[in-house]
């Protein structure tokens, strides 16, 4: 399979072809190694790949990365890598070097030369300044104290990361959209935080008061204090931050004080340099500076009077740079841009303007019960601005009608319902919806992906998410756009043509389980909310079928690591018992082996006395249960148990229940070994360890198979040679009898082969397969070729299983009996009459 | 008038779970959701009276633990393809406090 570069944006992504030899080249140098200055680079490549040579200079260390996402690495959703635009590999392959680290400190037009810190001095035949833009620091006291950083790059992050380690107070100064996402991952990472805002609402530049208010409150829910119209005097500190005084007086302590009240376009070099620079340096509308060797782009370019501090605007620039430089006309007018931020859970979007003034005419809708705002503001009937919170669903359509000044007079009366409901659909369709959309609708905020980039990259081969994902990155940022990615592989390929992948676990996630599992360990996930967040749940805490599954296959990734959550867990193994038509419980001490004592017998029959047991049954697994048991009762019930050294049965659990036997050599004239004590072993071995589904056991003493060995998920059938071992064997609805997986002489071998193949089942097995159907889907040859024929991956799976098993033999009971979660067993209140 | 009972803190309850208690002699089911907001729901399943309160909490809803049907906290109603309501019992999260609302007798 071809290996497709994930940082490519742009179709033609061919290696550098060597018609020209490289130094007979032009030499374009590019300072500023950061999203414009790459994309720049990537657009000119796309456009003509051998005319130039091109060496790029950073001040970072780091290759090109995706500075919008910095929040999500900041608040641990996201690694470093996966926000990584540009590998190494993609400058080897277009022969860019790449000079990281070294700032450029000197640019001599006359000699068309540039000088880096470092002292290297290179010539250019074109040179691009994409140097970006520098946080604004407020010159208060204090201002450079250790401790008070800006929310820049990566570096800063580190810094934050660093403080963040072991709690504390942190002040972020600037309640804008980049202020209020290093709150939110700063919150995120344990630290108690305070933001302090000039203005009288947050983010006032794109929000209007109620969605700023809204926000606020809505940030406030989430553990932050937000101070608002709050004047940083001074920071306090000797040495080292120890706090923010405002004018009024207030003393906020901190460790961590964080500005991010602005950027400024990074004009320093230029201006020395001698080019015209007024708020950002200036450029005409192919990004041509006033020396016609000169580019610039990005943050750092004032064009027709305006500067720009988001990423849109840069794909447009970008693109009129590199056809400017084949010399093809394509001006750049200006962009119009939107917001959206990025804070979990927390939707705010808003483009244009919106202060209101004369002629506009707003449009709002509230609905308070769903925490929904939405405000589009309208001037002769074109829309001019809108604010959206709470359900930015729309954001897309409103911003293209804004971008085209499209006439909305014949559709203002349902405008405000959104793009479903004004194109007549009524009904929510929301593949109609993206049926409507323009072509060069931006899907992509993240990554600046239209909807005809992602058609084209269907089109072009790219048959699932992850493809289109990897095609054109569209939906691998953020993955907010995922749904609308999903229903343009629908739309351009029709159901049909979509790569038939595995079901998805539930309705949660596109993700199948399989794809899950590997995703878990590949990645390194170790909490649900990390995976849900990662992999772009679209629910906030999955649902009842998920939940226990992802549980599961993180216990069973990081045995002994992974904290088990509780309300991931289905009531019977929350509560250690099986939960009956009535609401009250069965419980079932285990027997190993079927074998049971008269103090045994004579401590279950005290509980049933004692709690009034209803009715006491011997089960099809050798064992005897005991209904009618109140939730109230059972730490009480299962303390008498334990008192008789009866531990739990997991006759509730996804987990090993029972190893039936049959009492073989030892009193059977037929037995051939002794089945009850392998039987013993194998349960005392393998109880307590967690599987996709119920699991059972069972070892006849001879092939007459009394203990029913063949209709059970691991069955031993005893013979004068040796030991049969069969699996996939189920009694359920389907019944379905045994493969014979291998035969073996002795019980060392037998238990070594069963944990073998547990462990199998327990790492590949989807949650609720039974044996019996995961068998019937991956074949007995493939489970042979694993347990059977590679003697070496059987040890490794039993020394994995062995492993886990060191972390799981803690019955739940005593755990209860000592006191653990006494909660849940006790209502909230004794009696509230 | 509602009259106003203090059952207890948000901390009581646990995430994403759910404790019960008897007002007026019925089983009262008092949620905690992932966001941290309180719901209360007699504890009796529409469909075959499973109690909801041992059943798993996601979102604003709860899936009984006998047959699986969702259930929608702030209504009591069963979602999806499924019919039924249960009761909801008013409840208010007064700062930690939750405040359930004692039922309404008639007048004798």
């Amino acid at each position: 399979m071809e290996f497709l570069d994930p940082g490519s944006t742009l179709a033609d992504d061919r290696p550098a072809e060597a018609a020209a030899p490289a130094e007979a080249r032009e030499h374009l140098v590019v300072i500023g190694n950061g999203m414009a200055g790459c994309r720049a680079v990537e657009e000119l490549l796309a456009r003509d790949g051998t005319r130039f040579r091109v060496t790029i200079f950073g001040a970072e260390p780091q290759v090109n990365y995706n500075r919008i996402m910095l929040s999500p690495v900041l608040a641990g959703e996201k690694t470093f890598e996966e926000i990584v635009i540009n590998d190494h590999a993609w400058y080897a392959r277009h022969g860019i070097e790449l000079v990281a680290g070294d700032p450029v400190v000197a640019i001599d037009r006359a000699a068309r030369t540039i000088t880096a810190r470092s002292g290297r001095t290179t010539g250019y035949d074109k040179l691009l300044i994409a140097t970006g833009s520098d946080p604004f620091i407020i010159p208060v006291p204090g201002h450079d104290l250790p401790g008070v950083i800006s929310f820049r790059d990566m570096a800063d992050v580190e810094a934050m990361l660093a403080a963040a380690f072991d709690g504390g107070n942190a002040v972020v100064i600037g309640g804008g959209l980049l202020g209020l996402e290093a709150a939110h991952g700063l919150t995120l990472r344990g630290m108690k935080v305070t933001v302090l805002h000039l203005m009288p609402t947050l983010m006032e530049r794109q929000l209007d008061e109620a969605a700023g208010w809204l926000l606020k409150s809505a940030l406030e829910a989430r553990g932050q204090t937000i101070l608002t119209g709050a004047d940083t005097a001074a920071i306090l500190g000797d040495g080292k931050v120890e706090g923010v005084q405002l004018k009024d007086g207030r003393v906020i302590p901190a460790k961590l004080v964080v500005m991010a009240v602005g950027i400024r376009p990074s004009v320093k070099l230029a201006r020395e340099a001698g080019l015209a620079v007024g708020r950002g340096i200036q450029v005409d509308d192919h990004m041509v500076t006033s020396d016609a060797n000169v580019l610039a782009v990005g943050e750092c370019v004032e064009h027709d009077g305006q500067c720009y501090g988001l990423v849109a605007p840069l794909w447009d620039m970008c693109r009129s740079l590199a056809d400017g430089l084949v010399a093809r006309a394509n001006p750049y007018r200006g962009s119009v841009t939107s917001t959206k931020l990025k804070v979990a859970g927390l939707d705010v979007f808003s483009a244009g303007d919106f202060s209101g003034g004369e002629g506009c005419e707003d449009i709002v809708l509230r609905d308070s019960a769903r925490g929904v705002y939405k405000r589009v503001v309208l001037k002769e009937d074109r829309i001019i601005g809108a604010v959206l919170f709470g359900d930015t669903g729309d954001g897309g359509w409103y911003f293209d009608l804004l971008k085209k000044g499209e006439d909305v007079a014949p559709i203002r009366d349902v405008l405000i319902y959104g793009q479903t409901f004004a194109s007549g659909g009524g009904l929510a369709d929301p593949k109609a919806t993206v049926a409507a959309l323009s072509d060069d609708t931006e899907i992509c905020g993240c990554n600046g992906v239209s909807k005809g980039q992602v058609v084209a990259t269907i089109n072009g081969g790219a048959c699932s998410l992850d493809a289109v994902r990897a095609g054109c990155k569209a939906s691998a940022s953020c993955g907010s756009c995922t749904g609308i990615v999903e229903s343009l592989l629908a739309l351009t390929l029709g159901e049909d043509g979509m790569q038939a992948g595995p079901k998805t676990m539930c309705k949660c996630t596109s993700y199948g389980h399989d794809e899950m599992r590997r995703a878990i360990v590949e990645q390194g996930m170790r909490a649900i909310p990390e995976v849900m967040q990662r992999l772009h749940w679209s629910t906030p805490d999955g649902c009842s079928s998920c939940r226990p599954a992802l549980n599961y296959y993180l216990l069973c990734a990081w045995p002994g690591d992974y904290v088990d959550d509780q309300q991931s867990r289905f009531v019977n193994e929350r509560l250690h018992a099986n939960i009956q038509k009535d609401g009250t419980y069965s419980v079932v001490p285990r027997m190993w082996g079927g074998v049971t004592t008269p103090q045994e017998l004579r401590a279950i029959a005290d509980v049933v006395e004692k709690y009034n047991a209803p009715m006491v049954k011997v089960t099809g697994g050798q064992r005897l249960d005991i209904f009618g048991i109140r939730k109230e009762d059972l730490t009480a019930v299962w303390a008498d148990l334990n008192a008789a050294g009866m531990v739990s049965g997991h006759a509730y659990a996804k987990a090993l229940r029972t190893v039936k036997t049959c009492v073989g050599s030892e009193w059977c004239r037929f037995g051939t070994q002794d089945s009850t004590g392998l039987g013993i072993k194998l349960e005392r071995g393998f109880w307590g360890s967690w599987m996709p589904h119920k699991f059972k056991m069972a070892v006849s003493g001879c092939p007459r198979n009394c203990a029913e060995a063949t209709i059970k998920d691991f069955g031993v059938i005893c013979v004068d040679s040796g030991y049969e071992l069969h699996v996939g064997g189920n009694g359920g609805i389907h019944v379905r009898a045994t493969d014979l997986l291998v035969k073996v002489t002795t019980e060392a071998e037998a238990m070594h082969y069963a944990a073998a193949f547990v462990q199998l089942y327990r790492e590949e097995a989807r949650y609720l397969e039974r044996t019996a159907p995961w068998i019937e889907r991956v074949g007995l040859a493939y489970l042979k070729a694993r347990v059977v024929e590679d003697e070496a991956g059987r040890d490794a799976l039993a020394a994995r299983f062995w492993h886990s098993q060191s972390f799981s033999q803690d019955d739940p009971w005593a755990e209860r009996v000592a006191g653990a979660d006494a909660s849940l067993h006790q209502p909230l209140l004794a009696a509230a009459e | 008038m509602t009259d106003w009972i203090d059952i207890g803190t948000l901390a009581d309850l646990p995430l994403r779970g759910s404790r019960t208690l008897t007002l007026a002699g019925e089983p009262v089911a008092v949620f905690r959701t992932h966001d941290n907001q309180v719901f209360a729901l007699i504890d009796r399943c529409p469909h075959k009276g499973g109690p909801l309160s041992a059943g798993i909490v996601h979102g604003h809803a709860v899936s009984c633990p006998l047959h699986n049907l969702r259930i929608s906290l702030a209504t009591g109603t069963a979602l999806g393809e499924d019919a039924g309501c249960t009761p909801v019992v008013p409840v208010l999260l007064a700062g930690e406090r939750i405040l359930l609302a004692r039922p309404v007798r008639a007048a004798a």
